[in-house]
């Protein structure tokens, strides 16, 4: 639906932009000289950025943009710590912006370039992994949920002990630190516990309930769900609202199970030995401007950082409303989120993810 | 007494009679049935693709009316969710493998023909030893060279960098060197064969005859050997084209293969758009298997 | 004569065989060598191996991970299995065929499945079997099934993705032996006084044992290292060590464990082919060539 009244504006606007384009311009953002002919390496996760983004900053700098996709924090950062394949642009979430820059693997901002921070939510800059803002600005953030077939689930579902307890398909998701988090919340742990012994009783604990997980999800539950393969799968929540949205059905379904969850950031950020920084922080600094971060976050689902896009109103009233986009002060008493994971805590974590794998199913 | 010996022979006649409807019911099992049942298990998939791809709704199990929707989407320039696919991109990944496929296929011919023509007409120390190197790639699962190259262009990567300061990027280059790696094995085995089979008397009929190596080669081996060359190079190609993992672990940022692309699309994509996709990368290929089989019965002919 | 230009040229053809021979050290042999040593080594911080040296990962592999190995090995000789059940009937088949036009038929129809792509015709598979595919699907509308039958995200899955995947492997190599065999050997066994069976198993498959081994190996050694058909098939219930290799590699970051249990499975397929090869040699020997 929002996908569709996006594309009928674009359509719209296109005869505006070529009668006006000079009136156009000055209302939109607007890209420095100097970069014609110049490519960008970005790298993001899936179904996380609207249809026209990239084609129009392609257009508004007259560069050509790679867009590539990656499935988990992990995964992109195994990538990175490879040598850089030459990325300019990658997106990750809070905790592992702190591992990277501790690992010295994000350039420094050069924030001069970029007049659109001044957009950001006061709540979401300066944050603990990255005091000053110093190596990134935020993305998008969301929480971490249950999708579900309300076909299949008729009565719902509100908590974690009804996933654990399904008699049918489920999908959990290749989000390693969030699944050990709602085990050790579950437990009665910190979902940030670096000692071995609760990891290893929150690994049983996973395996214990994982009788009836068919898939672990790379990012793609809600693929999993659409196609049936499962009838409740773990995911973020702009990934099953923008399903429950483009299907215009009632199918398809998004709670916060009562016992907590997870809350993340996802951050831009400049990865070592990126081929082009300059156009990098020009980028970062177009997807802050508030139409554009507004068509981002309406089209994906997710909530947006960006203050002036939501003062502005250009962010759908309905999902501002909704609470399980944006959670009301009291939801998020109930919603933890992974800090920092120093070296001890990714071994453990990592080699504790492995072993479960092993498990489910036999 | 005679009357149990004839019961005894009856009982014999019908235990072969029974032994031989068995075999025949075997037999029938075996020799008919089973082929039977495996182009089915071979076809149905593929057939329920194809007309799945021209149903109006979603399912795969039932027809609810035909329609040209989804290739109308392809068409369109829309195959998947958001901005992360398109039939633009799909078709730069498609040239991409075309070029990869291309180069790796034209050296790892050249150097395969010239390893063969070595194994075969060469004698020189350690001719065993290269014998033997050539069957690892065949023998070696492809995750394992997969993984040992990303290992090795890592750290030649982190070591260049730590030498001279500039960054290596994975891309084309390093895709290359690893199809060529593991093509050369197919071409240098394919031609080897072709050279045993062929008769030497002709080589030293045209030395005799005043010709020098080069010339031998030219106007000699190589037209006789062509034919397995060709079918070499073909091979090398069809594998380059269809290869993903060794691709998946040595590619660069950006960068997609014709099967990489379609890995995502298959993870992200609705059902019947990746139907009507695979449908018309069915009949392209079955367009290149006609033509490359007219190409061969025209050439047998005309050799006959 | 010979003799004497041997002797005179005794590096003959290596220039020949140099590019290759550089190829292959540099780019394959190497790379190999290179996961060899940091299987041994510690994990770094940064996934890859540093000193000192330690066994810790073969210890893991051949102990916590081993029951995917024996999946892993279990589901590839499965596989091989099947796929001879069905490729040698078919092979048989396509190459009794009088006609050579039925034939060059039937043969096509089991390569142009194979000209496909592979991601594609294990997708078709998986279309099919799917919990809303296209066999639960017709079963459920006929009133057969009341829940539909877990064909996929699971071994079975893997196994029949694997076996679709790598038949054609499989026929081609018994379809050459079946043709070069001369059905005459088999009207001398009936002569002799043996049924049919005997003669299959006394004279026609001794002598496309050659196809048969070929055959097996080509579908075997692929499918313990399979990457592509697990993911797509098997879930997290169908994972086999080669997607655990990648994983290593990938998101858990531990380069020398994915490097040990990559040492481990070349090692089982290597045995494997060895065993091949010294079969191939008895054979020989045992004909007498």
């Amino acid at each position: 639906m929002f996908k569709k009244a996006v594309f009928l504006l674009t359509l719209l606007c296109v005869p505006v932009v070529l009668i006006s384009a000079h009136a156009a311009h000055h209302e939109g953002w607007q890209c420095p000289e100097g970069y014609e002919g110049q490519t960008l390496n970005v790298f993001n996760w899936s179904t996380y950025i609207a249809e026209d983004t990239i084609p129009n900053f392609e257009q508004a700098c007259g560069v050509t943009v790679n867009y590539d996709i990656f499935e988990s924090n992990e995964a992109m950062l195994a990538i990175i710590r490879q040598g850089n394949p030459g990325y300019d642009i990658i997106v990750p979430s809070g905790d592992t912006v702190a591992t990277m820059i501790r690992d010295e693997l994000l350039i420094p901002l050069d924030l001069a370039m970029i007049p659109n921070m001044a957009n950001v939510s006061p709540d979401l800059l300066d944050p603990i992994y990255d005091p000053g803002n110093a190596y990134s600005l935020p993305y998008q953030w969301g929480t971490i949920g249950v999708g579900y077939n309300t076909e299949k689930l008729p009565d719902g579902i509100s908590s974690w002990e009804e996933v654990w307890s399904h008699e049918g398909p489920v999908a959990w998701l290749d989000d390693r630190r969030s699944m050990f988090g709602f085990a050790l919340l579950l437990l009665g742990h910190d979902p940030n516990t670096a000692d071995a012994d609760e990891i290893a009783a929150a690994r049983d604990y996973l395996i214990e309930r994982s009788g009836n997980v068919v898939a672990i999800a790379a990012d793609d539950g809600q693929v999993m769900l659409e196609r049936g393969d499962v009838d409740i799968t773990i995911e973020y929540n702009g990934d099953i609202l923008a399903l429950a949205d483009e299907c215009e059905c009632d199918t398809y379904a998004y709670v916060l199970p009562v016992e907590g969850t997870g809350l993340w950031t996802d951050n831009l950020a400049i990865p070592v030995d990126a081929p082009n920084p300059a156009l990098a922080m020009v980028f970062i600094d177009y997807v802050l401007d508030a139409q554009v971060g507004a068509d981002i976050s309406n089209y994906t689902a997710y909530a947006s950082p960006n203050q002036a896009a939501i003062d502005q109103g250009l962010i759908d009233e309905e999902m501002l409303m909704d609470d399980s986009i944006y959670p009301s002060e009291e939801t998020r008493m109930n919603l933890f989120t992974i800090q920092e994971s120093t070296a001890e805590q990714d071994e453990l974590y990592n080699n504790a993810w492995d072993e479960l794998l092993i498990f489910i199913g036999g | 007494m005679v009357v149990e010996a004839g019961r005894g022979a009856a009982l014999r006649n019908s235990a072969v009679q029974r032994d031989l409807a068995i075999r025949a019911v075997g037999r029938w099992l075996g020799l008919t049935l089973t082929p039977i049942f495996a182009y089915a298990f071979l076809w149905l998939p593929i057939l329920v693709l194809l007309v799945f791809s021209f149903n109006e709704s979603k399912s795969v199990s039932r027809l609810s009316g035909l329609s040209l929707g989804w290739y109308e989407g392809i068409f369109a320039n829309v195959i998947g969710t958001g901005a992360d696919f398109s039939t633009d991109e799909m078709l730069e990944s498609f040239q991409n493998s075309l070029f990869i496929a291309g180069i790796s296929t034209f050296v790892s011919t050249v150097i395969g023909t010239m390893v063969a023509l070595a194994l075969v007409r060469g004698r020189f120390p350690g001719k065993r030893i290269l014998d033997g190197l050539l069957y690892f790639p065949l023998v070696i699962p492809e995750i394992t060279q997969g993984v040992s190259l990303l290992l090795f262009f890592s750290i030649l990567a982190k070591w260049w960098r730590a030498m001279s300061g500039q960054v290596i990027q994975r891309g084309y280059g390093t895709v290359i060197i690893a199809h060529v790696a593991f093509s050369i094995s197919f071409v240098a085995l394919v031609v080897r064969a072709r050279l045993v089979d062929m008769n030497p008397n002709y080589e030293e009929a045209a030395r005799d005859l005043g010709a020098n190596e080069w010339r031998t080669f030219w106007r000699i081996t190589f037209p006789l050997i062509l034919p397995g060359v060709l079918a070499g190079a073909l091979l090398a190609f069809t594998i380059s084209l269809d290869d993903f993992v060794v691709t998946f672990f040595t590619r660069g940022a950006g960068f997609d293969t014709l099967p990489i692309y379609v890995f995502g699309l298959l993870k992200l994509s609705p059902t019947p758009a990746i139907n009507a996709i695979s449908t018309l990368m069915l009949v392209l290929s079955s367009l290149l298997v006609g033509v490359s089989l007219a190409l061969q019965g025209r050439e047998a002919r005309t050799i006959r | 004569m010979r003799g004497e230009r041997a002797e005179r040229q005794p590096w003959q053809g290596l220039w020949l065989a140099t590019p290759t021979l550089f190829w292959l050290l540099v780019f394959f042999v190497l790379p190999l060598l290179l996961v060899a040593v940091v299987s041994f080594m510690t994990r770094a911080q940064d996934a890859g191996g540093m000193l000192p040296f330690t066994l810790q990962h073969y210890e893991r592999t051949l102990g916590i991970f081993s029951p995917i190995l024996w999946r892993s090995l279990r589901i590839a000789a499965l596989t091989t299995l099947l796929c001879l059940m069905m490729g040698y009937p078919l092979a048989f088949f396509i190459s009794t065929r009088r006609s050579t036009v039925v034939r060059s038929l039937c043969l096509f129809l089991v390569i142009l499945p194979f000209w496909t792509n592979f991601l594609i015709r294990t997708y078709a598979m998986r279309t099919l079997l799917a919990n809303e595919g296209t066999i639960n699907g017709i079963l459920l509308d006929l009133g057969l099934l009341l829940q539909p039958l877990r064909l996929v995200d699971n071994q079975f899955g893997v196994l029949i993705g694997m076996v679709y995947g790598f038949l054609p492997f499989m026929v081609l190599p018994i379809y050459a032996s079946v043709e070069r065999f001369d059905f005459r050997y088999v009207d001398a066994a009936h002569d002799l006084g043996a049924n049919d069976w005997r003669a299959f198993w006394r004279v026609v498959l001794p002598l496309t044992m050659p196809g048969v081994l070929a055959g097996s190996a080509l579908v075997f050694i692929p499918s313990v290292g399979a990457y592509v058909t697990p993911v797509l098939m098997g879930g997290v219930r169908g994972l086999l060590i080669g997607n655990l290799i990648a994983r290593q590699f990938g998101g858990s970051g531990n380069m020398p464990l994915g490097s040990a249990m990559s040492v481990v499975m070349m090692s089982v397929v290597l045995g494997i082919a060895l065993l091949y090869w010294l079969i191939q040699r008895f054979t020989a020997i045992a004909d007498g060539r």
